[in-house]
């Protein structure tokens, strides 16, 4: 039982969408039937290895299959299940199962729901085929097919062009990253050989190698910091880190339920679940865990910056994703192993919770604009109040969940580096405080349009899994998270809980909650002075500093010509040097031998007598 | 007292037949000559013959005369027919303007 | 073998005939040199012992084959060919190229050749001898030649009549 449950585990998503594309393409009820059990049975057998894992004396389980196996290259198809894995897999299926069954509302009027459900299930089993590889090999199989399946479903309604193209921005973007990935990996591949004890691709192999070259000093920093910084290229792509995080805000595109498992709970969060997994690697360097630290704290408060203008509800989410990823990057940075694997769990409830609720506003109301929406309180109670915990949450008030992780983070950035410290607290103010204008704008007040007056709660079948998720967003803080974690043996930060840090936080998000309040519930509006300098500052807030421009300009300027001089460097000199001239200097070949074919007889008699001289010549010698 | 004549001379006079006659192949222009020409290297080749079958006592080199001209004889045939039927086309003996076959 | 007085006289007389046959302008005139040169080849034959084969070459060669080449010449009413002048030089360069390469190769083979040690009996090529041999050993050649003239008969006829 126990050494079958990784597979199962892994599998089961992916027999519901071979099912579904089997048999199920014409019957929409059978489709959403074989999704939600593919995933149920998947978090079934992951509570079963949960409670497998809880004694203390239960050892990590590695199960794997040989698939190549050559002199000089074995690879091997395999899980690692440890704690983090346990933990992670429990938050995809869980979130996940709730979001399947909310989806059965929320895309009930969809032709193509067959379609949705196959390539959900698809995203579950590539999502859990990365939380529960344990080679790199299998890992970056699974990292490609989950870029796979986004880009099927942020184009799952391919006929809009708008989503079409978001579909292909975030798979090349996610491309551009996953080679710098594919470099380290090799990296590591080859460094792995270095000792001589042939080379592997393991984690555990890998880890157990490091430690010993690192303890005979067989490897430089300087290539340790490659490594750590390549594979941080993945993460880069995965979990949107600037500056490639232009794929997430247009990725909204797709489905409601899609962005709330995909980029809020689960895919984005796979970059940050890849650093702790091969923690040890970033850990050997600390340059490059100040590289990722600094980047995490930057993305987080340029995101949340970018949060404060934006009006499509979706995208202030994205936004406020790209930010709280930030955190959990920053945290690993710092070497904050459990408090980064902590956030990403609170987060993944409380973020797919606020999804859901936005998508059932949307289904209601069917606009994405808050100055559309507007006293959703009394018409919309369940989403009101499921909303207002997550946003609570997320904002970090004592006691939900994110409190406790967030002040994690924190704690281990107080200790660690003040600056990031600082930085951390004020994305927390802005967090409250664009977090409160939503809420303010979007349930409070009076209607703001005709669509607001119709607004109406949506069916149980969505409602079930907002009061599901908000569960685990008010209690997660209780379930010792933390100490489940410590249990792997990991080197790494530990913070005891700090009082200060806590309390400072605290008041920055209350402060921002409470500006927010002000501001939008009480229409207090700041002086002229104030109004005009802060409009200054909405330009470059609402061009989001015009990354997407530079990117088209690069590409533009930069790849287009390049491309246009190799273009003529392969017709001119490949093809016309290299392919014609051969052909032309068969036929001048050609041309030159005709001259011997005269016609005339003497001719050939003399190259006769010729060729019989030479070989009396020759024989004679 | 010059020195007697040997094998070695025999082979030297064939050589030089051969030679002329080759000559006599490539440089002249008018068929018929030609044919000629071709006559001097087969009678080198018949000197050749003999002179080695005196030197070794073997007969068959000079059998190998008699078939040389047997063949000789044919080929004239064949080829004299050949020019008659060229002169009777074109007029032109010269073998310098046989070249339909060009490349 | 032969008496070198003999041997020198009759090479000479050879080689200037044939050099007289490539030379010639008038096509009458080569014909007839090579006649001289068959005749003085016959001579040589004698002296080497080989009569039969001297006898069928003034008695062939000489007479019927050379007989035709003078006939077609008068039939056709060759003119003399301006030879060396309108050729092109570089055949006759290549030409001469080419017969002094030959000449050469012979030259090396000639020096080297010895003599064997232990000479075999000296056979007189009479007509007897040769025909023991002709029509025991090589009887299947001798059949074949005889169908190698009756093909060369039928393909003269052929290429050369007006109509069949």
């Amino acid at each position: 039982m126990v050494a079958a449950g990784p597979w199962i585990i892994l599998f089961s998503p992916l027999f519901a969408c071979v099912g579904i594309v089997l048999f199920g393409r014409k019957s929409k009820k059978l489709s959403t039937a074989l999704a939600i059990i593919g995933m149920a049975v998947s978090l079934l057998f992951s509570v079963s290895a949960f409670l497998h894992s809880l004694p203390a004396h239960a050892a990590a389980l590695e199960s794997s299959v040989p698939w190549v196996d050559l002199p000089g290259l074995a690879l091997e198809f395999g899980f690692l299940v440890n704690r983090p894995a346990i933990l992670m897999s429990l938050v995809v299926t869980g979130v996940g199962l709730m979001i399947f069954i909310y989806s059965a509302g929320y895309m009930a009027e969809e032709p193509g729901l067959p379609r949705y459900f196959a390539y959900l299930s698809l995203f579950a089993f590539s999502m859990l085929g990365i939380v529960l590889a344990n080679n790199f090999v299998t890992l970056f199989m699974f990292w490609e097919l989950v870029g796979a399946s986004s880009y099927l479903l942020i184009g799952y309604w391919y006929e809009k062009p708008s989503a079409a193209a978001a579909g292909k921005k975030a798979f090349l973007v996610n491309r551009i990253a996953d080679f710098g990935f594919l470099i380290g990996i090799l990296m590591v591949w080859n460094l792995s050989g270095v000792d001589g004890g042939g080379r592997t691709l393991n984690f555990l192999q890998l880890e157990e190698k490091l430690h010993h070259l690192m303890e005979i000093s067989a490897v430089q920093p300087g290539l340790l910091t490659a490594i750590a910084l390549l594979i941080f290229c993945g993460v880069l792509g995965k979990s949107a880190q600037f500056p490639l995080h232009i794929w997430l805000p247009d990725a909204m595109e797709g489905p409601t339920p899609v962005s709330a498992l995909i980029h809020a709970a689960t895919m984005v969060a796979a970059g940050v679940y890849l650093i702790a997994r091969v923690f040890f690697l970033f850990w050997a360097s600390p340059s490059a865990m100040a590289v990722i630290a600094a980047i995490g704290g930057f993305t987080a408060l340029f995101a949340a910056s970018l949060a404060l203008v934006e009006n499509d509800i979706k995208r202030v989410l994205a936004f406020s994703t790209l930010s709280q990823l930030g955190y959990m990057v920053m945290a690993l940075g710092l070497g904050g192993y459990v408090a980064g694997i902590y956030h990403l769990t609170t987060h993944a409830f409380f973020k797919a919770l606020l999804f859901l609720g936005a998508g059932s506003v949307i289904h209601a109301l069917h606009t994405n604009d808050i100055w559309q929406m507007g006293g959703l309180s009394k018409k919309m109670p369940a989403t009101t109040i499921t909303f207002l915990i997550a946003t609570l949450a997320l904002c970090g008030i004592f006691p939900l969940s994110g409190f406790w992780s967030k002040d994690e983070i924190l704690a281990v950035a107080f200790e660690r580096n003040r600056f990031l410290w600082a930085v951390g607290t004020l994305t927390a103010a802005m967090t409250a405080f664009y977090m409160g204008r939503v809420f303010c704008v979007a349930f409070l007040g009076a209607a703001r349009s005709h669509h607001a007056e119709h607004g109406h709660e949506s069916p149980a079948v969505m409602t079930g899994p907002l009061w599901a998720l908000a569960v685990p967003s008010v209690i997660a803080g209780f379930l010792r998270i933390p100490q489940y974690l410590h249990h792997a043996a990991v080197a790494s930060v530990h913070v005891e809980f700090n009082p200060l840090v806590a309390g400072i936080s605290t008041l920055a998000a209350a402060g921002g909650l409470a500006l927010a309040y002000a501001i939008f519930a009480r229409g207090i509006q700041p002086g002229p002075e104030a109004q005009r300098s802060l409009s200054m500052l909405a330009t470059p807030l609402t061009r989001k500093f015009w990354v997407d421009e530079i990117y088209g300009w690069i590409n533009q300027n930069v790849q287009q010509r390049t491309a246009v001089a190799l273009a003529w460097f392969e017709r001119t000199v490949i093809i016309g040097v290299y392919v014609n001239g051969v052909a032309k200097l068969t036929g001048l070949t050609g041309s030159l031998l005709r001259t011997a074919q005269t016609g005339r007889v003497q001719t050939y008699a003399a190259i006769l007598l010729g060729g019989l001289g030479l070989i009396l010549y020759l024989s004679l010698k | 007292m010059t020195p007697p004549i040997t094998i070695n001379h025999l082979i030297a006079l064939s050589g030089v037949l051969f030679a002329i006659g080759l000559v006599g192949v490539v440089t002249r222009r008018n068929v018929l000559l030609i044919l000629l020409s071709l006559e001097i290297l087969l009678s080198a080749a018949n000197l050749a013959f003999v002179a080695f079958s005196r030197s070794l006592g073997d007969l068959s080199g000079q059998i190998m005369v008699f078939f040389v001209m047997i063949v000789a004889a044919a080929e004239v045939t064949v080829g004299l027919a050949i020019t008659v039927l060229l002169s009777r086309h074109g007029g032109k003996l010269n073998a310098d303007e046989l070249k339909s076959l060009k490349w | 073998m032969i008496h070198p007085v003999l041997f020198y006289v009759l090479s000479g007389l050879i080689v200037a005939s044939a050099v007289g046959v490539i030379l010639a302008r008038h096509p009458l005139y080569a014909v007839l040199s090579l006649v001289v040169t068959l005749f003085s080849l016959s001579a040589l034959f004698i002296c080497l012992h080989a009569f039969f084969v001297a006898a069928i070459q003034v008695l062939i060669y000489a007479g019927a084959v050379l007989v035709l080449f003078i006939f077609v010449v008068m039939l056709l009413d060759m003119a003399p060919e301006v030879v060396f002048r309108a050729k092109s030089w570089t055949m006759i360069s290549v030409g001469t190229a080419l017969g002094f390469l030959i000449l050469w190769q012979t030259a090396a083979v000639s020096l080297r050749l010895q003599a064997p040690s232990a000479p075999g009996p000296v056979i007189d090529g009479t007509t007897a001898a040769v025909g023991r041999i002709l029509f025991t050993a090589y009887a299947l050649p001798f059949e074949a030649a005889s169908l190698l003239l009756l093909v060369g008969i039928i393909g003269a006829i052929v290429l050369a009549k007006k109509q069949l």
